[in-house]
This record gives C-alpha cells, sequence and structure tokens, in this order.
C-alpha cells in the first residue's frame, strides 16, 4: 500500500506484531475489510486463525494480484474514492494500518470507515514522537524515521498527524474511541495513556479502536 | 443424453440436445422458441454430487470447442486450451467443464441459418431477436436437464463476461463464483457504433440478399469479412499492431502505388477477414452483435446495477486488462463499485498487459495466476478437491 511502512510476506507465525494486535482484537467469523491490505498479510492469518470472512482493498496492483492468488477476495481500489459504496454496517472491523498519513482525505475516510463497520481499527505514525520532535527542533530537518522512511520529497505520507490531532478529529467528527493503544516502533503496546501527553511524546505509532455512536 | 465423462481426443466431439420441449423458451422479445437445439462440448467428470460444473461462456465468434478438441472446421485446437486443461487453471481433472454454443450461433445451436420447422425454409430474418439473457436461460435448461443445482464457477471473457453477469444476476444461487473477464454490465455507445458498422458491411453486401442468402446459394463473404476486419482492430491495441507489423511492407521491396495489401496489417486484416467467412454465418454474427447491443444490466434492475446482485452470495471475480479499449477498465470498475454497494465477495484484478482486449485469449501468465487463486480458493470453500 501507500504506506510509510510494508506489510512484510512471509508465514502467519511471522506477522507484524501491530498486525498480531489486531487480531487478538477480533472476534471469530466476523467480516473484516482490511483497507490498505498489502499483500494480504493480515487477512490470511485471520482467516487461519479466527476463521473471518474478510475482504481487501489494494491501492498496488502487485499487492492485489499477490492477495487474489494466494485465494483472498481483495479488489484494486482507493480507499479515498472506494470506502463511499460500501453500505452502512457492512462488516464488524474494517482496519486501516499505516495508510491513514497517506490518504488525501483523511477525515473522510475516518468517517467512512466508522460507517461502514461496527469497529474502525486505524494505526499510524505519531508525529509528535519525540524523536520526530527533536528532527524538527535540533537538526531543523523533516524527520526520517523507522516508522516514517521516506525523504520529504518522495514520501507517499502527505497528511501526518500527531495522536493529540487525531483524538481531537475524531472528537469533532462525533467518532467514539473505544480504545487508544501507544505503540513501539515494533508495534508493541506501551503502558501510558495514549491520549496523555506522555503518550502523545513517547509513541512512536498509535492504533485506535473506534466506533460511531450508538 | 450422454453425461459420461468424454475423452478430450475424439474426432466428433459435440454434443447436441433437443430443449425446450416440455417448456419452451420465452424470449425477451415476446416469441416463445421450442424445440430448440443445443450443441455443446464437455470435458472432464461430474462428481457424485454434481457440485464441480464449471460452464465457459464463449464470446462473439467463440464456440463450445474450448479444450483440445480438433475443432471440425478450422482443424485447430480449443479457443481457450491456455485456460482449459489438465493441470491448467480450469483443471479438467477436477472440474466438469460445460460449454454450450450461444442461441442464435452458427455452429450447431439453434440460429437463423437453421430451418424454421414451421417454413421447411432457413429463418434467416425471420428468426426472432435474441438477448444476453435469451442466451442464458437457454443455458440455464442445460443446466437443468443435467441435474446440476449449483454451477461451481460461470467464466467467459468479453461477450462471455456479459453472459457471466446476467448468470450471476439472474440465478444467484445457482452460481456459487463468477469470473467475468474484460467485460461490462453494458454494451457502449462506441461499441454498438462499432457493430453497426460490421452490420452495415454485411448488409450492403449484394449476396446478402436481405438475410435470404441460403436460398439464392450465396453468401456475403464480403461484407461479412469487412465486418471482422473492422472488428479485429477493436480486439488490439495500437502497441500490439505496432510490436506486430508496424509499418513493414508485405513480401515487396517498395510501394505498389495501388491498393493490394502493401502493408502486412493489411494483408493480415484480409487474412482473417476471408478465414472468418469460412466458418461464421453472417445472419448469426447480425443477430449476436445485436444481442451484445441490447446488454444493459443495469437498465433490467430499475437502472440501479446494485440491485442486480443485491444478496447475492456468490463469490466474483473481476479481470480487466490494462490496454483493453473496447471493454476498458472503468466498465469492470463499474460492477465492482456496484457490488461493493451490495458487500457482495469480489476480487478485481486489472492485468497489465499490452495485447488489448483479446489478451483473455493469449498467453497472460498474470491471467492465469489470478484465476488458480481465484478458482483453488473458492474450491477450498466450495469443499471441493
Amino acid at each position: 500500500m501507500n504506506g510509510a511502512t510494508e506489510n512484510g510476506g512471509g508465514a502467519a507465525s511471522a506477522i507484524r506484531v501491530d498486525l498480531r494486535l489486531i487480531a487478538d482484537m477480533t472476534e471469530p467469523g466476523s467480516r473484516v475489510l482490511d483497507v490498505g491490505c498489502g499483500d494480504g498479510v493480515l487477512l490470511a492469518y485471520l482467516a487461519q486463525t479466527k476463521q473471518t470472512d474478510g475482504r481487501g482493498v489494494e491501492l498496488s496492483m502487485a499487492g492485489v494480484s499477490r492477495s487474489v492468488r494466494s485465494g483472498l477476495s481483495v479488489i484494486q481500489g482507493d480507499a479515498d474514492t472506494d470506502l463511499k459504496d460500501y453500505p452502512t454496517g457492512a462488516f464488524d472491523y474494517v482496519v486501516l494500518s499505516q495508510t491513514l498519513q497517506a490518504m488525501r482525505r483523511p477525515r473522510d475516510v475516518v468517517e467512512n470507515l466508522v460507517r461502514i463497520s461496527r469497529y474502525a481499527i486505524v494505526s499510524f505514525p505519531n508525529f509528535a514522537y519525540w524523536r520526530v520532535r527533536m528532527a524538527l527542533m535540533f537538526c531543523g530537518k523533516m524527520p526520517v524515521t523507522d516508522t516514517l522512511t521516506h525523504a520529504w520529497y518522495d514520501t507517499p505520507n502527505i497528511h501526518h498527524c500527531t495522536v493529540k490531532d487525531f483524538v481531537e478529529t475524531c472528537r469533532d467528527s462525533n467518532i467514539i474511541i473505544e480504545k487508544a493503544i501507544p505503540l513501539t516502533r515494533n508495534g508493541d503496546a506501551i503502558h501510558l495513556s495514549a491520549t496523555g501527553w506522555l503518550g502523545n511524546l513517547f509513541a512512536e505509532q498509535a492504533m485506535f479502536v473506534l466506533r460511531r455512536p450508538d | 443424453m450422454n453425461e459420461q465423462p468424454t475423452s478430450i481426443r475424439r474426432e466428433d466431439p459435440a454434443k447436441r440436445i433437443e430443449l425446450g420441449l416440455h417448456e419452451k423458451l420465452h424470449l425477451d422479445c415476446g416469441v416463445e422458441l421450442g424445440p430448440f437445439t443445443t450443441a455443446y462440448q464437455t470435458y472432464g467428470a461430474l462428481n457424485a454430487d454434481k457440485s464441480n460444473a464449471v460452464l465457459i461462456c464463449h464470446a462473439l465468434t467463440g464456440d463450445h470447442y474450448v479444450a483440445g478438441d480438433v475443432h471440425p472446421m478450422t482443424g485447430k485446437g480449443g479457443w481457450w486450451t491456455l485456460m482449459v486443461g489438465p493441470g491448467k487453471p480450469i483443471d479438467t481433472d477436477r472440474y466438469f467443464v460445460i460449454c454450450a454454443n450461444v442461441l442464435g450461433g452458427c455452429h450447431g445451436t439453434t440460429g437463423p441459418k437453421d430451418i424454421n420447422p414451421e417454413t421447411g425454409d432457413p429463418y434467416g430474418l425471420s428468426f426472432p431477436g435474441i438477448t444476453i439473457g435469451d442466451m442464458v436461460r437457454a443455458q440455464k435448461q442445460l443446466i437443468d436437464h443435467m441435474g446440476i443445482e449449483q454451477l461451481f464457477l460461470v467464466i467467459g471473457g468479453s461477450m462471455g463476461a456479459m453472459q457471466v453477469l446476467e448468470w450471476a444476476a439472474r440465478y444467484p444461487e445457482q452460481v456459487f463464483a463468477a469470473c467475468p473477464i474484460a467485460g461490462a454490465a453494458r454494451h457502449s455507445a462506441q461499441n454498438i457504433a462499432f457493430h453497426e458498422v460490421g452490420r452495415q458491411a454485411i448488409m450492403a453486401d449484394p449476396d446478402w440478399h436481405g438475410g435470404d442468402y441460403h436460398r439464392h446459394d450465396a453468401a456475403p463473404r464480403r461484407g461479412l469479412s469487412v465486418a471482422r476486419m473492422a472488428a479485429h482492430i477493436t480486439y488490439m491495441s495500437e502497441a500490439a499492431l505496432h510490436r506486430k507489423f508496424g509499418r513493414r511492407l508485405q513480401n515487396r521491396d517498395g510501394l505498389t502505388y495501388g491498393f493490394d495489401a502493401d502493408f502486412q496489417v493489411e494483408s493480415y486484416l484480409r487474412h482473417q477477414g476471408s478465414t472468418f467467412v469460412d466458418r461464421f454465418d453472417a445472419n448469426a454474427y447480425l443477430y449476436i452483435t445485436r444481442a451484445m447491443d441490447y446488454f444493459d444490466l443495469a437498465a433490467e434492475h430499475g437502472d440501479n446495477l446494485s440491485a442486480a446482485f443485491d444478496g447475492s452470495a456468490t463469490r466474483f471475480c473481476i479481470v480487466s486488462f490494462s490496454s483493453d479499449w473496447l471493454f476498458p477498465t472503468s466498465e469492470s470498475r463499474a460492477v465492482v463499485h456496484a457490488l461493493n454497494a451490495v458487500a457482495a465477495n469480489v476480487s478485481f484484478v486489472e492485468v497489465e498487459s499490452d495485447k488489448g482486449h483479446d489478451a483473455f485469449l493469449l498467453d497472460e501468465p498474470e491471467l492465469f495466476g489470478v484465476l488458480s487463486g481465484f478458482i483453488n480458493g473458492s474450491a477450498a470453500i466450495r469443499g471441493l478437491r
């Protein structure tokens, strides 16, 4: 996908830590849409471990092809334009992993996610992470970190946000935050409140579970 | 009817069956047709619970000789031997493959060149107008006759893709998986325009005799040949034509300043046209192109394409080709959007190819890989070995 990090391939056992965190939150047999599903690693893992009815949307044709070749239901499409097609409440979980910052209209995307699904699981790199702040403050340069790997001129990431920004946007869009989990670069959870100022400083990335009001 | 597993190498592989005996076919034009003949071919063996049947829908000028047969007219192999056969994406060791000549065709299924039992003469233009829906209803009678309650897969390219979509919309419970390739849910104005050029070429040929050429012991060979030449250009891309022929001259060192086939591309088109008239009936060409022109799946569902698939449990795999300008990716994407709107199970791949519309018939490893993955994945969910 067009996010800052690539979904690595490989065996389900070697799945990225944050993807396993998503899988742990997913109820067996549920309907899942993975937006920006890459090679379909998460979908394959969920189908195997949770018997989910999984679908995927992926921008890159190579990712779509590899997903469909492995028997997954994935379409070539663009989250910015295609999410509006889905009916309200079509899924139990919709996942947007490390892709939000590459969206042209991220707020519309998040609003669509909570519309089409009971829960939306959204993760993104936190632009208020202390190393990012340091890069700007002391080096005067656009930050390049483990989660923000591109130089300024070739990054697909066009809408960076911080954890605090995201929390405020959810509030403005009348979206309920079920969970907010600060994560290390490896995707391990940090035992801090994501929505507190310490979380916003030490989370290299964050994962949110969102839903629309009842 | 013979439902024995058939060997792929038979001298006369086609089967014929009389359908519409008990229940006539209600055509969209209002005519009741029956009995009518369906010519079809099968490959592989139907399993005990009849759950491994694959229906292949052929394109405008295709026929039911799909796999390793020797075609009775061309002497060549089937038109989709790259896709269908032992160990191929549609594996005849696993699946029972059926392909029937379409209604209105000229390769054994009842069409305008056949004898009208009421007059004793060939139908000609007295043959009723047919639609994609009529073709599918005729196929449905064949499938019902075989006792197959659900097709594991319905697949086809171009006009075949139109039939696949019609099958999925009309008989969703009888279609476990559907794969329309290089298709569309409606024929565009541009495509209708190209078809009209072809039809006018046929009808302008004096040997057409108002469609009555059989009684005049004639055939509009020149008209049908021109129709085929024009159509053939639309099946290829500019890049493919250029790669294949460029501006190279045909067996000559310089220009002749006349109207012989100076260029290789001219010679090629003339060859395509002249070989086509040996295997295709001009009136059938008129009728089948008309059926494609009339196809508009959304119009059949209150101008809402999604409504055609509402509640469908069918697994879809939609494939388009990047250089196909006859059935461009945007047409496939419209179907994908309609399926998304009813949260249907859909995969969609645009295969990168410079071979144009005909790519679905050609050696495209990406297409084979995608279809193998889709078919194997669907078979696992269906519980097929």
